[in-house]
């Protein structure tokens, strides 16, 4: 027995207001040194820049004072602070490039346009959304949804291949990514449908290596996701929204049935199924050599498919060492793709790894709050879908970092709120509407329901009980 | 630029940068929400015998006075130790994720049984469970009062009402 004592948050959100002043003067300082040390002077438009932060921030913080004043304090604050590091360095990238053209060369206007629009759709969702709960009841449509969005770039007329991958859909002079928003209805749609099956999946099977089994027509929605994320990889030739996909559904599936099973399971599954991918699809392989034998002459030469890219990001960062070149110093353009996939070595060249580790603490306590909220949370779906949307962003930054630092074979997925790319900060905007909106449901004191289930606490099973 | 100047315009960037992740860390520190749960050793031996619980009313018939703060308590079953502080609106009890109870017992129907306040007594009614509900030692059928110290068994769980 214990004594359960509940604590309840204020609802006064001072704590974020304050966070907010260093969180806009980390964007604005580096986009200030970036200009000093290019022009020598600042740049031009750094008022618009220090305005564009704090406005936005100033903005969705007044509304969550209106709409969500339970929210968490410290999501909001992180966000805008990546949000400002991550303009700064494509402004960088794009000053660096000095005119010459580059395919992948971002427009730093352009992403400040997106961090605006990504805005609107949050602030959108926050005062949409009232309840959470509300999404429980669209769980086959996100499905729908998902699968739609999913399979929009593979139709004709709109669908753009670039860099060899199908994944973007073109309208006017606008690309979208959908996979990016596809995967917050797949969170949804698993929450959804995890809160209503997991007794079915829960149920054992046998036992074996002292791992319990599941039966195998439990099986059926495993397999289905794998063959959904498989078909993903091989039509759109893309490696990270796979593995993306099936790493949510793995997450939510253990979160929801506790089994240790599934995730040996999926492991297993996706392990043979890069394997098998890798070994037929020369896209793939080639991803795979560059990996391995990222210093090979043979492979750094080969063109297409060479490991120019990863190599030049690994240059980058051994050039910033530990406290880094200071902004405006380095050399980050030279590396292919440095304002989105490889921003990360473009960043850690410029602040150092004293600097980037700081970066990934930010990460890692935007993940952590979303994981706290899950706990906080009082009823399944939202803990589901909490979790989900904070395990995406989590594997989302370990695929990046991991595959600029060589510890898995780089794939095309962006950094969330950093990289340029606008349908990623969209779809990074809402999920923080989503996590903010969970997380106010978290935190409000349980006025409503008045007997909150809480108090479940976990004791040893006792001697002689026997189940049905 | 000089060296000088680069120098500490590099390293103030980073000290601002550790200083908003630290300023985070000490928001999350005084920012703790939920529940707190302390340890309160022996008190789970007194709770398998509700005889020693003190009672406000224990032997004699309540007065139907205001039904004030009620403490509901699993005595025996999976769930033993956890107690839900009742307020003024009923209780569902069963195994659906729906109710204010869950159960995690094999023996109860998904939604078992109710518990809620009427003129200030709190009655008990079956919802049409399977195994049906105990109190004492018949069935509950119709709501009936459900006292202070009396025990209503569903399954494999023993509940009671504290004052």
């Amino acid at each position: 027995m214990a004594t359960i004592q509940a604590l309840t948050p204020s609802r006064s959100r001072w704590r974020e207001l304050a966070l907010l002043v260093p969180a806009v003067g980390v964007g604005v300082y580096a986009y200030l040194q970036v200009g000093l040390a290019t022009g020598g002077a600042p740049p031009s438009d750094l008022l618009m820049f220090a305005g564009l932060l704090a406005g936005v921030g100033l903005l969705v913080h007044l509304v969550l004072r209106w709409r969500a004043p339970y929210a968490d304090q410290v999501m909001l604050p992180i966000v805008i602070a990546l949000n400002g590091i991550g303009l700064a360095m494509i402004a960088r990238v794009h000053l660096g490039l000095q005119g010459r053209t580059r395919s992948w060369d971002v427009d730093p206007s352009r992403q400040m346009m997106w961090v605006v629009v990504g805005t609107v759709a949050a602030l959108v969702v926050l005062i949409a959304l009232r309840d959470h709960r509300t999404l429980r009841r669209y769980t086959w449509t996100a499905l729908i949804a998902g699968v739609g969005l999913l399979l929009l770039p593979m139709l004709p007329g709109i669908g753009r291949t670039i860099n060899g991958s199908r994944l973007w859909v073109g309208v006017g002079p606008f690309t979208l990514q959908p996979a990016e928003l596809a995967k917050i209805c797949f969170a949804v749609f698993f929450a959804g449908y995890l809160v209503t099956h997991r007794d079915t999946l829960t149920l054992a099977g046998r036992k074996v290596l002292g791992i319990s089994l599941p039966r195998p027509r439990d099986l059926g929605p495993i397999l289905l996701a794998w063959a959904v994320s498989v078909g993903v990889l091989l039509s759109q030739r893309e490696l990270g929204t796979s593995i993306l996909l099936f790493g949510l559904f793995i997450a939510m599936l253990y979160v929801a049935t506790e089994r240790l099973s599934w995730v040996v399971i999926g492991g297993l599954l996706s392990l043979g199924g890069v394997a098998l991918v890798a070994m037929n699809v020369g896209y793939v392989q080639a991803r795979f050599d560059v990996w391995l034998h990222a210093l090979d002459p043979e492979i750094y030469n080969r063109d297409p498919g060479g490991s120019g890219q990863i190599v030049s990001g690994l240059f980058g960062m051994a050039n910033g060492g530990l406290f880094g070149t200071g902004w405006g110093e380095g050399y980050p353009w030279l590396t292919y793709s440095a304002n989105a996939d490889m921003i990360m070595p473009s960043i850690a060249e410029e602040i150092g790894l004293v600097g980037i580790l700081a970066v990934l603490m930010l990460y890692v306590i935007l993940v952590l709050r979303g994981l706290r909220t899950a706990i906080g949370i009082r009823d399944g779906f939202g803990k589901l879908l909490a979790c989900g949307l904070a395990f995406t962003m989590a594997l989302q930054c370990f695929v990046v970092v991991g595959g600029a630092t060589r510890v898995i074979p780089l794939s095309g997925l962006t950094m969330p709120f950093l990289a340029a790319g606008g349908s990623s900060l969209l779809a990074n905007w809402i999920i923080l509407a989503l996590l903010l909106r969970l997380s106010d449901g978290a935190r409000r004191p349980g006025a409503s329901v008045e007997a909150t289930p809480v108090a479940v606490v976990s004791l040893p099973p006792r001697e002689g009980v026997a189940r049905a | 630029m000089s060296e000088l100047v680069l120098t500490v315009l590099r390293l103030s960037f980073l000290v601002l940068i550790w200083l908003l992740v630290l300023s985070c860390l000490r928001t999350l520190r005084s920012d703790i929400y939920g529940t707190r749960v302390g340890a309160r050793a022996g008190s789970r031996r007194r709770l398998g015998r509700p005889s020693d619980a003190p009672l406000d009313d224990g032997g004699t018939s309540p007065a139907p006075q205001r039904s004030g703060p009620v403490t509901l308590v699993v005595l025996a079953g999976p769930l033993a130790g956890t107690t839900l502080n009742l307020h003024s609106s009923a209780v569902l009890i069963g195994r659906a994720p729906s109710c204010t109870l869950v159960l995690d017992d094999d023996y109860a129907s998904g939604r078992h049984a109710r518990i809620f306040p009427h003129d200030g007594r709190w009655f008990v009614e079956d919802l049409g469970s399977t195994n049906g509900s105990w109190l004492g030692d018949h069935r509950v059928g119709e709501p009936e009062p459900m006292d202070p110290g009396l025990q209503l068994k569903i399954g494999q769980t023993v509940i009671e009402l504290r004052k």
